[in-house]
């Protein structure tokens, strides 16, 4: 009876691992997913299946390029996520190429050009969703109007094999202006919101994801469903989404208080544009987002700024995804700044003085 | 962050598995005395205790057969009657299994008591008198510290102590052993510490137990008086509530500043079996021989609470509890977050042993180490405010000064960290290594400036010698010039004359 070499505690650890917790997303992505399927037909399908395919094909290439054991990484779940958040947030009959492309830029220039896993500075998924709508603006930017899976109408399989494989153009009937694309357009026509929006913004579409849309930003309530999920099992910190969703909320209400014309309003702020889906999978994306409770609330509430920021003033009737980067690139100033008080110390670091109580004056010296 | 006005709590903390049905509602019982007995004459912080017997000398049960040795050090005393066979070296219980000197006693099956003064009233002692009964009795922190409890209670006549805080939250895993003492020997343990507030001059005294034990709250409960001014107090239950420093903050809402001690604020915290060590050293003359163990993890047959004369061996106890039913992926003693490997069976029960944990590979999860993902919730666990995940990083990266920078001192090794962290990354191994080699640099350093200073004299003392030399020459030549003048001064006088 002997014991390996000596190790220091804890000997016990907490059930779950890194791919227990990459899982759990990709298990809450799924009513949206299955959704947005359901909503775009086979060519959707085919979009997903290339784009997480090609997400572990270059996973697996990286790793075999700097010589790393295959196993233990691709089996952790992370390249999965990424691909299949990536194909989520692009418009669901965007030809295969589009997936391939995005997904090796999301894991060789977004992922292991870092170092692989907890290495890299920027979201992959949304990276690549930023390189190819500024390097294929047309294709970014084509959105259907949903046409439900076996509906007369819909694509059959070897029509979306067409669509994603072959480049079948979609027909002009079958497209449509995003919420938030028809918004902007109407601003710059000088139409106001009332006029605008008339016959494109309905809240209860809007909340069942009835609309042209990403593969994945339709469903608001489904995504809600999955982020509660993660949220109960504690495998996504809670004040990213509730900054993010929080400060935009306030800014959308403020504004639209000001002028209803030229600003919409909460509902279609959050409902609109895979704000919910990057609120709870996205930006609470562990590796690039910061790490102290506070640090957390800074970014998630910045987010949410720049989202309004860009959706409001800026060329891109969206603006999640710039958000997204932008608050990245904050990330290691945010956690070199806001730092828990360490035990026994002032914030600066100082050992606090001997008959100091605690600075938050939970008890006095008799 | 922001604060609330919140009391008995610290921030950070994890809630571990408790695992401490199979053992919680277990009865006390003896440990049968086994053939031999091994009394490492260290069994505490601080010098080791010098033996006073030699091979072949018969002993009684309680009497001193080590004696401490310098300001800090503990006595030891047999812990049955018999005969010493034995002083050699033997395994410690520590993760190395490195030997320590041993004394090794077969016991006669008597176990005759040496002759102890009758009970006294306790209350009426002096503080010096009741810290030199607790110190011939060797009584040692029982929490796992085994910092020798009379050293600790002197500490009090430098500082005024107006509160004692007996540790009762047992907020490791698996262990129930302070439960079982509180339900059991309540009395005691309330007695221990009207002792202790006697020594000290405590204006308060609570008793803090975790609220996962609630019949050992009520246990003591029913034995306090109201005129004792000593309370039962139930904190919630998280880890790690044990430490010292979160314990007092937790009830007193102060905040020890880094690197000073409880004693700095005014509060001194011992484990609730100290207390009970105490009574009986103070009131019965009994010097500390036994002490309560817990047996538990899945790889024991049968888990149970053992009153386990010190010097058993850890094998001794796991064959008394039906052996192991498969071999064990670690054997600890002390609890799974902070006790220790030890290397194999054969070494013995000390003073501080409160558990002897044998763990099956399903209840350690361990796991081969992956990349950090940055998710924070060592951040979120870590009770003493740190950045783990950022001090890991740096020392992975060879940056030591940067992790001691981040607070690598501050740091208690309570493992919460580790033991959330996702990616299964040894952080607490990480920190000890670092420290260590920290510690390493700063003795490198010392040595190195000592050999400088050295050589430094040396330099200087050579020079001085060299002026002291080059003066004397000096003053040599200007005396025998200043004769030379007189004689001359003098020819001149005589032929003047």
């Amino acid at each position: 009876m002997t014991t390996p070499t000596p190790v220091s505690g804890p000997h016990t650890h907490a059930p779950g691992g890194i791919a227990t917790d990459m899982t759990w997303v990709a298990l809450a992505l799924l009513p949206a997913t299955a959704f947005g399927i359901y909503l775009f037909g086979w060519p959707a399908l085919n979009l997903l299946l290339v784009t997480v395919t090609s997400a572990l094909a270059f996973e697996a290439v990286c790793l075999k390029l700097a010589r790393r054991p295959l196993r233990p990484a691709l089996s952790d779940g992370s390249a999965l996520v990424t691909g299949l958040l990536l194909a989520l947030t692009l418009p669901p009959w965007s030809p295969w190429w589009i997936g391939v492309l995005g997904a090796g830029f999301a894991l060789v220039v977004g992922k292991h050009v870092f170092g692989g896993l907890g290495q890299n500075l920027f979201n992959p998924a949304m990276l690549a969703r930023v390189a190819l709508l500024i390097s294929f603006p047309l294709e970014m930017t084509t959105w259907v109007i949903p046409q439900p899976l076996f509906t007369p109408g819909a694509p059959g399989f070897l029509e979306g094999v067409a669509i994603t494989f072959a480049g079948a153009p979609v027909p002009d009937a079958l497209t449509g202006a995003t919420v938030l694309g028809q918004a902007q357009t109407g601003l710059s026509q000088d139409l106001g919101l009332s006029r605008s929006l008339e016959g494109v913004y309905d809240p209860l579409h809007q909340a069942l994801g009835w609309i042209p849309a990403s593969l994945g930003e339709g469903s608001a309530l489904l995504l809600l469903a999955g982020g509660m999920v993660l949220l109960a099992r504690r495998i996504i910190p809670w004040e990213i989404p509730l900054a993010l969703l929080g400060t935009l909320a306030l800014l959308a209400t403020a504004f639209m208080l000001v002028d209803p014309e030229c600003h919409a309003g909460p509902g279609l702020h959050l409902s609109s544009g895979g704000v919910l889906l990057a609120a709870f999978f996205i930006a609470t994306d562990p590796v690039t987002s910061p790490a102290t409770r506070a640090g957390r609330l800074l970014f998630g509430a910045g987010c949410g700024l720049l989202v309004f920021v860009i959706r409001t003033w800026g060329g891109y009737p969206e603006g999640i995804a710039f958000a997204i980067l932008l608050m990245n690139a904050m990330t290691p100033l945010i956690d070199h700044y806001l730092r828990p008080r360490t035990f026994g110390r002032t914030r600066r670091g100082r050992p606090l003085e001997p008959t100091q109580t605690a600075p938050d004056g939970a008890g006095r010296r008799p | 962050m922001w604060s609330f006005p919140r009391t008995l709590s610290f921030r950070g903390g994890v809630h571990p598995q408790p695992r401490k049905q199979t053992t919680r509602n277990l009865a006390i019982e003896p440990l049968p005395l086994p053939r031999r007995l091994y009394l490492p004459v260290q069994q505490h912080i601080g010098a080791p205790a010098r033996p006073l017997v030699a091979a072949g000398d018969r002993v009684l049960k309680g009497q001193v057969v080590a004696a401490g040795d310098g300001a800090v050090s503990a006595a030891v005393h047999a812990s049955t009657s018999g005969q010493v066979l034995a002083i050699e070296p033997h395994p410690a219980p520590h993760p190395s299994g490195l030997p320590l000197l041993t004394l090794v006693i077969a016991p006669d099956g008597a176990d005759r008591w040496v002759d102890l003064p009758e009970p006294d009233h306790a209350l009426s002692l002096s503080r010096e008198e009741i810290a030199r009964r607790v110190a011939a009795a060797g009584v040692v922190g029982m929490g796992g510290a085994t910092f020798p409890a009379a050293v600790k209670l002197n500490l009090g006549t430098r500082h005024a102590i107006d509160t004692l805080i007996l540790n009762g939250s047992e907020c490791e895993p698996y262990l129930s052993c302070d439960d079982r003492l509180m339900r059991e020997h309540p009395g005691e343990i309330i007695d221990g510490a009207r002792i202790l507030r006697q020594a000290l001059g405590a204006e308060r005294t609570l008793i803090v137990v975790e609220d996962n034990k609630p019949e050992a709250l009520a246990a003591l409960r029913e034995r306090l008086y109201v005129a004792d001014a000593i309370q039962a107090v139930a904190v919630p239950t998280r880890y790690p509530m044990g430490s010292e420093r979160h314990i007092i903050r937790a009830v007193t809402g102060r905040e020890i500043p880094a690197g000073q001690l409880g004693a700095d604020v005014g509060v001194m915290v011992h484990n609730v079996a100290t207390a009970r060590a105490v009574h009986r050293a103070v009131r019965h003359h009994q010097p500390l021989v036994s002490r309560i163990v817990t047996v538990g993890g899945g790889a024991v047959a049968r888990p149970a609470n053992l009153e386990v004369p010190l010097g058993a061996r850890v094998q001794d106890l796991l064959d008394h509890c039906g052996g192991a039913s498969m071999a064990p992926a670690r054997l600890l003693m002390g609890g799974p977050m902070m006790g220790q490997v030890i290397p194999h069976a054969r070494v013995p029960v000390v003073k501080g042993s409160n558990g002897v944990i044998a763990l099956t590979a399903a209840e350690t999860r361990s796991a081969d180490p992956g990349p950090c993902i940055r998710c924070g919730r060592c951040v979120a666990a870590c009770p003493s405010g740190l950045t783990p995940l950022e001090m890991a990083s740096r020392i992975r990266a060879g940056d030591l000064d940067g992790a001691a920078e981040r607070g690598l001192a501050d740091c208690v090794a309570c493992g919460a960290c580790a033991y959330v962290c996702p990616a299964h990354l040894p952080l607490v191994q990480y920190f000890q290594h670092a420290r260590g080699a920290l510690a390493d640099r700063r003795e490198q350093g010392q040595h190195q400036e000592r050999i400088r200073r050295l050589a430094q004299r040396r330099r200087e003392r050579q020079e001085a010698e060299a002026r002291a030399k080059a003066e004397a020459a000096a003053q040599r030549k200007a005396e025998r010039a200043a004769r030379r003048q007189r004689k001359t001064a003098g020819k001149e006088h005589e032929t003047e004359a």
